[in-house]
């Protein structure tokens, strides 16, 4: 992971200067070089929760195999979960968070450049300090969701838990800490003109999943504290045996935060793909307003499903059907949502770019996900797929199907922004099928196993259940995505080298940040645009071509333009620091919390007391 | 890096923002209302396990040991919690005080009463000084909790109590350190209406801390 950090970088030598080109990473407060820390680091942690997949369908492939112990798969499954859902897809929403939202609402970095650069290196520490363990085989192994009382001392007496209770914490304030940044950024830096109907879609979803975050993760804040307590110090918050504490009471918590957290994976690739489907069908977003009120829809309605996970749990018939039709009616906003990306490719003039291939492929795979999520809000179905493989092939499609594909469509059309140079489009065709055949092949017969009985969890079956053929499927479709994923890291490294030179705008899209130079400047907007329209490159007014013309000159300096930049600051990063090792004194000496403290402690006023720019003048 | 570490950020109002307010006052915002999820999920499990403790001491209620025949009184002292809830509430007013005279730190003072109403380090001083003393009374209301056999692991009510309670004590530590913080610029550089936004932020989440409490001593000490 390392190595990715300090990779060079995509600004080619704008920024370095005097400094050491590591040193400018370490201490920058650009959203769009923390975008970029971001990509290369989740992408990391994406590949690394592949592999964990890749071991867990070796074993499963055929019966009776042994290829890992029990006690090393409960711990490959737990961090594969927790590893793509906190380490891969959150962060590579953030990725596109950090780099897109100043850039498409027209401002010049976001609220908090520092605080910015706080939360990457917390994720960063945190993501190593959750992901290490599995290389000495002492991995959290209570699955992503981390059942209390499962989890307790008494019942998981091992380090293992304490690493994931620890590392989800340390997580949490680096996820709290981006959302109030880019929650302010949004509501405060947009451009004059820039009215909340006229923000680009994906902003909109990164604005809703912002809302999303503040208000779930505190809930998963305290379930984690309460754990954390019960492991460290005794407490009887998860106690059911001798204190007489509820069973349920980590459920209910862990799901009001883990069904948001649903739309926290999606929302940001729906608006990805709501940025890409217009773009390469030359039409604006169908029905945008409609897209917008439901996607305020589902993230409220979002807060009032959390119990269809704990159908199984018996919480009588009130509260199932209460959660079952709530769930049901989610399907409504969602199926608007699919509906207008179809109307808005339909009679459009379709160019099937990469990541037009993966935006349609987002709508048609989770659309299946959806369906299956629909079987499942009925309580009597959800009984008999509950913990079988149903479920994993009903989330996996709506996660990889969901998210997955939209990132990579994102990906692959922003790619151009973020470099200046283009992707490989014939190799990014073979990335595509290769995945989407992947994709398939690995969960669609999931269904079928599941459906057959298989549970989820499981290190090893038995033959004659018919569940042989469904899991060689799997197995196989799996061994395909590490082959796919090669294509697409060297048409990455390769097209970042020598790729084709991009310009301002190869797509032709129509937002703001299609205006700006491509690598945009580091201050992005030599001039603060006026708004106007929804598309200001393809219905503006005179106003916004004067701007563009002005915005798409390259080669201009903060100095020539006489803008102000914020200093690049180590310090975010000593703050994170001081906190990680604050926590990790939990677990060894706890001398090491006062010394993580004081480092933490100093380091922040240091910060705070710090001028973030130049005087003005 | 090379910023000279001298003096607090002052506002910048050359910088455009959509509302016209500075980023910070959006965000404590955010903040608050993050803020507010986490004392709903303190809260609600308190009022849970409210009545489901297997063993005394308990909140409301007196218990006798049925092992030894030993008898607890009901732990809590509303008394005492009442006037530290007073001491709280009366730091929002001089949290109040504070604010108004660093936004009227230039106007003309001229009678003894006006100097002391506009003096931002004396009202500092007393919302810490009263965040303090409340911190005093917490300390005091935990070790004489101790000392009636209730602690953190003792029962249900316990782990609840003391995490709630604790969690927003911490709060209002952080808040006393920020008010320290606030009142040692204000004696380094003093404190002027530029600043009133650096104190506006501190006051905002004085006042919230003070809300949940108003809430906290309602839920867990006025309702049996």
């Amino acid at each position: 992971m390392a190595t990715t950090v300090i990779s060079t970088p995509a600004y080619g030598g704008e920024y370095s200067g005097e400094q050491s080109v590591l040193w400018s990473w370490l201490t920058t407060v650009d959203h769009k070089r923390i975008g970029v820390l971001y990509l290369y680091t989740a992408l990391g942690f994406f590949i690394w929760g592949g592999l964990e997949a890749v071991i867990i369908r070796a074993q499963l492939g055929a019966p009776n195999q042994h290829i890992v112990s029990a006690e090393f798969y409960n711990q490959l499954f737990t961090m594969h979960g927790t590893t793509m859902i906190f380490l891969a897809i959150m962060p590579l929403s953030a990725a596109f968070f950090n780099f897109l939202i100043p850039l498409q609402i027209g401002a010049r970095d976001v609220a908090f450049p520092r605080l910015n650069a706080f939360s990457y290196w917390v994720y960063l520490f945190g993501g190593l300090f959750i992901s290490i363990p599995i290389l000495f085989a002492v991995a959290p192994n209570g699955g992503w969701f981390g059942y209390a009382p499962l989890t307790i001392k008494a019942y998981s007496p091992g380090i293992n838990i304490d690493f994931w209770v620890i590392g989800l914490q340390i997580l949490g304030i680096s996820s709290l800490a981006a959302a109030f940044n880019f929650l302010t950024t949004i509501i405060n830096l947009r451009a004059p003109g820039m009215t909340l109907m006229r923000m680009p879609m994906f902003t909109w979803m990164a604005f809703i999943v912002q809302v999303l975050l503040v208000l779930a993760f505190p809930v998963i804040t305290i379930a984690l504290v309460f754990l954390l307590l019960d492991r460290f110090f005794g407490t009887n918050f998860y106690n059911t045996v001798s204190a007489g504490a509820d069973p349920l009471l980590w459920q209910h918590l862990f799901w009001i935060f883990g069904h948001p957290e649903v739309y926290i994976l999606v929302l940001p690739a729906f608006g990805l793909v709501s940025e890409v489907l217009p773009t390469y069908s030359k039409k604006p977003l169908f029905g945008y307003p409609v897209m917008v009120y439901s996607g305020i829809l589902i993230a409220v309605l979002g807060f009032g499903v959390w119990a269809h996970h704990m159908f199984a749990v018996g919480m009588g018939p009130i509260a199932d059907t209460f959660f079952g039709l709530t769930t049901m009616l989610i399907a409504i906003p969602t199926g608007v949502k699919i509906f207008n990306w179809i109307a808005t490719m339909a009679q459009g003039s379709i160019r099937y770019t990469t990541a037009m291939m993966f935006g349609i492929a987002l709508v048609a795979l989770f659309t299946i996900g959806g369906i299956s999520g629909i079987m499942h809000a009925s309580p009597p179905a959800d009984l008999q797929q509950t913990d079988t493989y149903f479920i994993v092939a009903h989330f996996h499609y709506v996660l990889v199907g969901g998210s997955i594909m939209g990132i990579f469509a994102g990906i692959y059309h922003y790619f151009p922004k973020i470099t200046g140079r283009m992707l490989n489009e014939r190799l990014g065709q073979i990335h595509f099928w290769l995945t989407f055949i992947a994709m398939n092949l690995t969960f669609f017969p999931m269904h079928f196993s599941g459906m057959l009985g298989m549970p989820r969890r499981i290190y090893t079956y038995d033959s004659g259940q018919g569940w042989e053929v469904f899991n060689a499927m799997s197995t196989i479709g799996a061994m395909i995505w590490p082959i796919a994923t090669l294509f697409f890291v060297y048409n990455f490294f390769k097209s970042r080298k020598s790729g084709e030179i991009a310009g301002p705008n190869p797509w032709g899209a129509g937002t703001l940040e299609w205006t700006i130079p491509s690598p945009p400047p580091e201050y992005n907007f030599a001039k603060i645009p006026t708004v106007t329209s929804r598309y200001p490159i393809w219905e503006g007014k005179e106003v916004d071509k004067e701007d563009a013309r002005i915005n798409s000159q390259e080669g201009k300096t903060p100095a020539d333009l006489s803008i102000i930049m914020p200093y690049n600051t180590i310090k975010p990063l000593f703050v994170a620091a001081g906190l990680v090792i604050m926590f990790c004194g939990l677990i060894s000496s706890h001398a090491l919390i006062a010394v993580g403290a004081a480092v933490m402690v100093f380091s922040l006023y240091s910060w705070l007391l710090s001028p973030l720019e130049p005087e003005h003048h | 890096m090379s910023a000279p570490a001298t003096h607090a950020p002052a506002p910048h109002p050359h910088h455009y923002t959509t509302l016209g307010l500075d980023n910070r006052k959006v965000a404590i915002w955010a903040f608050i209302g993050s803020e507010c999820m986490l004392f709903v999920s303190l809260i609600s499990t308190y009022l849970i396990y409210k009545g489901r403790s297997v063993v005394g001491p308990l909140p409301h209620e007196a218990w006798t040991d049925p092992a030894t025949g030993h008898a607890l009184k009901p732990i809590l002292n509303i008394p005492v919690t009442s006037a530290s809830t007073f001491v709280l509430l009366m730091s929002s007013l001089f949290m109040v005080l504070a604010l108004a005279a660093v936004q009227n730190k230039n106007l003309p003072k001229r009678t003894r009463g006006e100097r002391i109403l506009g003096s931002s380090k004396l009202w500092l001083l007393m919302t810490a000084i009263a965040g303090t003393t409340f911190l005093g009374f917490q300390a005091f209301e935990f070790t004489s909790f101790v000392h009636e056999g209730l602690t953190i692991r003792t029962n249900l009510f316990g782990s609840s109590f003391f995490t709630l309670t604790g969690f927003h004590g911490a709060h209002v530590t952080a808040g006393v350190l920020w008010l320290v913080t606030l009142l040692a610029i204000d004696y380094r550089r003093g404190l002027g209406p530029r600043d009133a936004l650096l104190v506006d932020i501190a006051a905002l989440y004085w006042h919230f801390v003070d809300v949940v409490w108003i809430a906290i001593f309602t839920l867990v000490y006025l309702i049996k």
